[in-house]
């Protein structure tokens, strides 16, 4: 009888200790993070990524300096005498439903958080070129029209825009008619076969467009998918040295769901418990010399996978996913800036700016 | 075994079993919480503004994670320079000043004070952690107390372009009567700093004490300002702290040349900048604080604060 009760005793104590146990290893979810922030990049030291040991200090950087010369963006936040705009508070938030900034202080822009005369009166000063992106291979053409023409009425509206358009068949391309100080440049490239290839080799064909062409030309780059549209306003509070956007499908969920590459022998490889956002390949940007590093980092890390015969869950969003979570974007923007669907509705999202467009997969895709 | 005694026994038990179930609710509530890392589940502070309008953060306690923070500025090699005046009896503020910036100020950091007084033999000897470094510069005394509040602005420009533009990527600019309680690191660093003023934080832009006399550079008409900055702290990078600091000074060129002292000097020179040069991070009162003993809802921990002190005593001057 009491050799029973002991051991009772005993399994309780061991029940709590576990407990215990269990908590702290939750408590110690902790990697040692880059950040580009507004100042000086410092080259780190290469480091191959081991992913077993992928607790502590991961830096993915650049191999040896390139020459670029970058086009400068004027310093400070100027506002003009004389412009008026509500007061904002210290104590009240505009979005209490949301969160507004991350956890190392990055915005995350959401409607409400910002003052747009504010805002556009400070970059106008900065007379702004913005280069944007975006890939129309094979039946994707289709999307170029609705693209372009809900830009011209939404994206940056007020600002210098160049469009870089990358597709197989320039001929398709159809005649959109450009507000004054945007242009667009038609740049032919290959065919490809798979729709996950044509995906992946974005990020090649931009490391390469910026660092040819951009470089002293625009301040910042948006990279967008094609199979999308424009249906609010998309402007300069988007701008910062390094942007993701937080995927629309993913924003409310634990990191445990994140679709994140779960397989250690990829490059893209982030393990369970880490984690910030999902963030969509579909929409990205930054500085010029922001975008180029992730760029080139993303195809390095691409070819090594090829090497190993392993290709990421999600192509090249994993791997964007992996960049940064490791190259902590300067802001986020909220899934206004890229949603679902302009017929889906959610409780946050106040307002739809640019979203994917319906479409039948089995057609337009080279391959299924 | 008598009935009593196995009476305990199985309250004993009870209890342990409470007590187990317990603890793995808690768990179960913690751990449900670390779950939502992510947009609405883990939403920081409600009760405050963690962003400006033009999309600065506003740093609270509660807004960042200093794990994340102190890991990523760890890896840049930063050194933080700090500047600080004490003329006449002012010195006595220096020993907590220092000692209380070694306990809480961007500890585990290269910080370099640089403090200017005009009896350096009066400057305590206070022992400095590793990679923090102490320079006294000497200065001429003053008679009045707003003109040493004012003339730190063209030093400070000086020194910046002088001794800091290679040695130091960010600067701040302290108030020495004031005291470090809570911690203040790399979570405020920026481009360009403004600390909103413990008095201010929650007022209307009426109550604000811009300067309002048209005849003053610092003037700012009604309808205009974002917040109140205190100049008893501000900072950022060396770039634009120097450019801060030279154009106050321009200004106040410009209004003794016109025989007008700004109502709250310095000051309101540093606001007129920062209305027209958005600070691209600010911090909240935390940062400044109105008095150790003072509470206020919002402010859930002191950072750094002014000490109590009686004006008429340690002013040169009413």
């Amino acid at each position: 009888m009491l050799l029973r009760q002991n051991f009772i005793i005993i399994l309780v104590f061991f029940g709590m200790v576990l407990c215990g146990l269990i908590y702290l290893n939750n408590n110690q979810c902790r990697c040692n993070q880059k950040i580009k922030e507004q100042g000086i990049i410092n080259g780190g030291t290469d480091e191959t990524i081991h992913p077993r040991k992928s607790r502590c200090n991961q830096q993915i950087s650049e191999q040896g300096i390139t020459n670029l010369e970058w086009k400068q963006n004027t310093f400070g936040l100027r506002s003009s005498p004389g412009l008026l705009y509500k007061q904002q508070s210290a104590l009240v938030g505009s979005r209490t439903d949301v969160a507004s900034v991350t956890s190392w202080s990055a915005p995350i822009i959401w409607e409400g958080t910002f003052d747009s005369t504010l805002i556009d009166s400070i970059y106008k000063q900065q007379n702004l070129t913005i280069a944007t992106t975006a890939f129309a291979l094979g039946k994707y053409v289709r999307f170029v029209k609705d693209f372009l023409e809900s830009a011209e009425q939404h994206y940056f509206v007020g600002f210098r825009v160049n469009y870089y358009l990358f597709t197989d068949q320039p001929e398709l391309v159809p005649e959109v008619k450009m507000g004054e100080n945007h242009s667009l440049t038609v740049l032919k490239v290959q065919s490809l076969n798979r729709w996950q290839d044509i995906s992946m080799s974005r990020m090649e064909k931009l490391e390469k467009l910026i660092e040819s062409e951009l470089a002293s030309e625009a301040n910042y780059i948006f990279c967008l998918d094609i199979d999308t549209k424009f249906y609010g306003h998309w402007g300069v509070e988007s701008l910062g040295r390094l942007v993701g956007v937080i995927h629309p499908w993913l924003y409310d969920t634990s990191r445990d769901r994140f679709t994140y590459e779960r397989s250690p022998k990829s490059q893209a490889y982030i393990p369970a418990g880490e984690g910030d956002y999902y963030y969509a390949g579909a929409a990205f940007g930054g500085s010029l010399e922001d975008v180029h590093h992730l760029t080139k980092t993303c195809r390095e890390q691409m070819s090594i996978d090829a090497a190993n015969s392993i290709e990421a869950v999600w192509q090249e969003e994993s791997h964007l996913n992996k960049y940064f979570l490791l190259n902590k974007p300067s802001k986020l923007l909220s899934p206004e800036y890229m949603w679902r669907d302009i017929n889906a509705s959610a409780a946050q999202i106040k307002i739809v700016r640019f979203t994917n467009v319906p479409k039948n997969y089995a057609e337009v895709r080279p391959n299924p | 075994m008598t009935m009593r005694l196995r009476h305990i026994f199985h309250f004993f038990l009870l209890g342990m079993f409470v007590g187990l179930s317990l603890s793995g609710l808690i768990y179960w509530v913690i751990t449900s919480i670390w779950f939502g890392n992510h947009l609405t589940g883990n939403l920081g502070r409600t009760d405050v503004a963690s962003v400006t309008p033009w999309l600065a953060p506003i740093v609270w306690e509660g807004t960042f994670d200093s794990t994340v923070i102190d890991s990523i500025y760890k890896q840049q090699n930063i050194t933080v320079a700090t500047t600080v005046f004490a003329l006449g009896k002012y010195t006595r503020f220096l020993r907590d000043f220092l000692e209380s910036a070694e306990e809480h100020y961007f500890v585990g950091f290269r910080v370099h004070y640089y403090l200017f007084t005009d009896q350096p033999d009066e400057v305590p000897n206070v022992k400095l952690g590793q990679e923090r470094y102490l320079t006294v510069k000497k200065l001429p005394s003053m008679n009045r107390w707003q003109d040493i509040s004012m003339s730190r602005m063209e030093i400070l420009e000086k020194l910046i372009k002088n001794e800091l533009a290679s040695e130091a990527d960010y600067i701040f600019c302290l108030d020495v009567d004031t005291k470090f309680i809570g911690r203040w690191s790399v979570e405020s660093l920026g481009r360009l700093v403004g600390v909103i003023h413990p008095w201010f934080f929650n007022a209307p832009r009426f109550i604000f004490t811009y300067e309002r006399r048209p005849e003053s550079q610092a003037y700012i008409p009604a309808g205009e300002g974002d917040y109140y900055f205190t100049g008893a702290a501000f900072g950022g990078s060396l770039k634009d702290v120097h450019h801060l600091t030279k154009t106050c000074q321009e200004q106040m060129n410009i209004d003794i040349a016109n025989s007008i002292e700004a109502i709250w000097h310095e000051e309101s020179h540093l606001n007129k900048y920062f209305l027209y040069n958005k600070p691209s991070k600010l911090l909240s009162p935390e940062y400044l604080w109105r008095d150790i003993s003072m509470s206020s809802g919002y402010v859930k921990i002191i950072r750094f604060s002014h000490v109590a002190k009686n004006n008429a005593e340690v002013r040169p001057n009413l």
